[in-house]
């Protein structure tokens, strides 16, 4: 017990020098990137006694570790500055757009385990079969082809040509600002405004990001899935459960899943993670109104606090899920001390 | 008969290249009989077991002029009717507990879910059933085993636990692959009495896999010594020291004796010839 605790402590504590990390990486970004903030605020035309005011206003002139403490203890109450262009602070702004990419990044994960972990299972357990080889030419497709191809593909497919589906945005015209924003998921807001139009449209404008995100996710995790039931299914237990007298699918789903479970746990986290960070090109492609475009929007226009704001979300939420695995990892798995 | 095996052979076939592993084994076996198939590592002792409960992957061949189990031809049977058998009529216990037991479902589990393979009942019968097999292999702290994981528990107990799962369904033949070569001497012995007394007093046949040549014969009424997939001679366990194959004598050889110190082991010999005397 004292082990367990000791070993969750160093875990915890990992996790805070990375976020330490994570902080001075960001504060650096602020600082060093060629964009000047001082003229960002003021304009490229104002007089030097107008700009140096300004800079020492904004506590440019100050040594570096009074402005990142400075900068911390504004980030760690949730001030992350504002826009230059929203006008908004960061926070609001991310609160904004943050549920827009929740939603996609979460109906993708759900859609792409409910597809991978099951194929997975089935390709190794059928290894060299038919069906593990068509899984796994749908696999390399999956995570060979780069998700902006497979997006333009999809538009060009399922709007230009057979239109399927909606063009790019999260809603259409006529529902937009309809719905009262409670959670900032669309199809939550919509079912609890009682508006079916707006669910629908929601979920039309949905379905081809999400499905595209979700086949990517689904290439990798039907490969872990399978590698992991491989690895168990060579263990010496199975041909003990074998032993017993049990049915093939209680010695795979009973004996070998249950040995995998905790390290897709892991794969799982990870690839939300990797949802949750990397939707940046979908979004874009789908004019997608979530935390990647607002990233990119003000990277390209040189606004740094967003796009500082965005990073540290970002990273912590990876950081977050890395913890979460962990911990379910404990939790699960009786081998670990 | 238990078991009566006649001309077994076993060939792998791996990316095109064949391997014949066990070439023409025959044995019998009678109720209430132990049979010791020795021999050195690599001769085929394992899969020669697995393949009586049909436990070898999909890239082994299996045929045999004869394979009866109790009277049951074990090659025409349906997975279905072989799971009847497997852990049912025969149990098999693996060699090491630490990779023979699932690491992440508790000891009680494991067995009470072997009892319900066979038998009918509650989950709450089961687990009575699991305690009472504990206290049957008699294991220390039955209770407390029971809620145990694998890595909990020590080699030996593990290996009690393994016996006491195969133990459930009642079966009439008990196959154990090298069940102490991966424990500790002192265990050793003491598992394997365990198993005597157990098939004694169960009236079960035992198959029992080694490569201690002297150990085994204390415990069995036959050795059938295997070489390179052959049977190279079969003898009572009491006849051991009348033993006519130089394999035979070659393996009691090599071991050290505390009774008389000698300098080098002498290095077991082989010659190509035995095969041949076996195919003719
Ligand atoms: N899946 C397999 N594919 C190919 N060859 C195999 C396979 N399983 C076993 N063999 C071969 O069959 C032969 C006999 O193996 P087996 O495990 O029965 O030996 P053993 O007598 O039990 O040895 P040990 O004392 O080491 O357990 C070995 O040469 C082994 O390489
Ligand atoms: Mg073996």
């Amino acid at each position: 017990m004292n082990r367990k605790v000791k070993s969750f402590a160093a875990t915890l504590g990992s996790v805070l020098v990375t976020l330490f990390g994570l902080s001075v990486i960001t504060f650096m970004i602020g600082r060093v990137m060629p964009v000047d903030p001082v003229l960002a605020a003021v304009g490229d035309n104002a007089p030097a006694d107008v700009v140096a005011a300004a800079r020492a206003e904004m506590g440019l002139d100050d040594p570096l570790i009074v402005q990142y403490w400075s900068y911390i203890s504004n980030v760690l109450q949730g001030d992350f500055g504002r826009s230059v262009l929203t006008r908004n602070p960061v926070i609001s702004d991310i609160a904004h757009y943050f549920p827009a990419t929740l939603e996609m990044a979460t109906l993708a994960l759900l859609i792409a385990t409910l597809l991978g972990v099951p194929a997975g299972i089935i390709s190794a357990v059928k290894q060299g079969s038919l069906t593990d080889q068509i899984i796994r030419v749908v696999c390399i497709a999956g995570h060979s082809v780069p998700v902006f191809v497979l997006a333009l593909l999809g538009l060009l497919i399922f709007y230009v040509g057979l239109d399927l589906v909606p063009g790019p945005g999260r809603q259409g015209v006529i529902y937009d600002g309809m719905v009262p924003s409670v959670t900032g998921l669309l199809l939550v807001d919509s079912l609890l405004a009682g508006d079916m139009g707006a669910f629908w449209d929601a979920v039309h404008h949905l379905t081809l990001p999400v499905l595209i995100l979700a086949y990517f996710s689904m290439a990798y995790i039907t490969r872990m899935t399978r590698a992991f039931m491989l690895d168990a299914l060579k263990g010496e237990f199975i041909i003990s459960a074998r032993a017993k007298g049990l049915s093939g699918w209680s010695v795979v789903m009973g004996h070998a899943f249950p040995n995998v479970a905790v390290q897709l746990i892991t794969v799982l986290a990870l690839t939300y993670a990797g949802l949750l960070e990397g939707a940046v090109i979908t979004e874009t492609v789908f004019a997608w109104p979530g935390l990647g475009q607002y990233l990119t929007t003000a990277l390209m226009n040189g606004d740094m606090n967003p796009v500082v704001g965005t990073t540290l979300i970002i990273g912590a939420v990876y950081v977050g899920l890395n913890l979460l695995a962990d911990i379910l990892y404990r939790v699960f798995d009786p081998r670990v001390a | 008969m238990l078991v009566d095996i006649e001309n077994l052979r076993i060939t792998f076939e791996n990316n095109g290249k064949r391997f014949e592993a066990v070439s023409g084994v025959s044995f019998k076996l009678e109720a209430r009989q132990k049979l010791a198939i020795v021999g050195e590592s690599g001769s085929g002792k394992s899969i020669t077991a697995r393949a009586l409960m049909r436990l070898l992957p999909a890239q082994a061949q299996v045929t045999a002029d004869r394979m009866l189990f109790d009277g049951i031809d074990i090659l025409s049977q349906s997975e279905r009717e072989m799971r009847k058998l497997r852990g049912g009529r025969a149990g098999f216990i693996l060699q090491d507990p630490k990779y023979s037991l699932n690491p992440v479902k508790t000891i009680g589990n494991q067995i009470a879910e072997a009892w319900l393979t066979h038998n009918k009942g509650s989950k709450k019968e089961a687990r009575d059933a699991a305690l009472n097999l504990l206290e049957q292999v008699m294991i220390r702290d039955p209770q407390l085993v029971l809620n145990a994981y694998p890595h909990e528990i020590s080699g030996g107990m593990g290996q009690r636990a393994m016996i006491a799962m195969m133990l459930a369904p009642n079966p009439s033949l008990l196959i154990a692959d090298e069940p102490t070569s991966a424990l500790d001497a002192s265990v050793q012995a003491e598992i394997l009495r365990l198993i005597d007394e157990l098939v004694d007093t169960r009236d079960m046949g035992l198959l029992l896999i080694s490569h201690d040549l002297p150990l085994v014969s204390n415990f069995c009424d036959k050795v059938s010594v295997m070489y390179m997939g052959q049977i190279m001679e079969e003898l009572a366990a009491k006849d051991l020291a009348q033993a006519a194959h130089p394999y035979t004598k070659g393996l009691l050889n090599c071991l050290p004796s505390l009774d008389e110190p000698r300098g080098d082991l002498p290095v077991l010999t082989r010659d190509p010839q035995w095969l041949e005397e076996q195919a003719q």
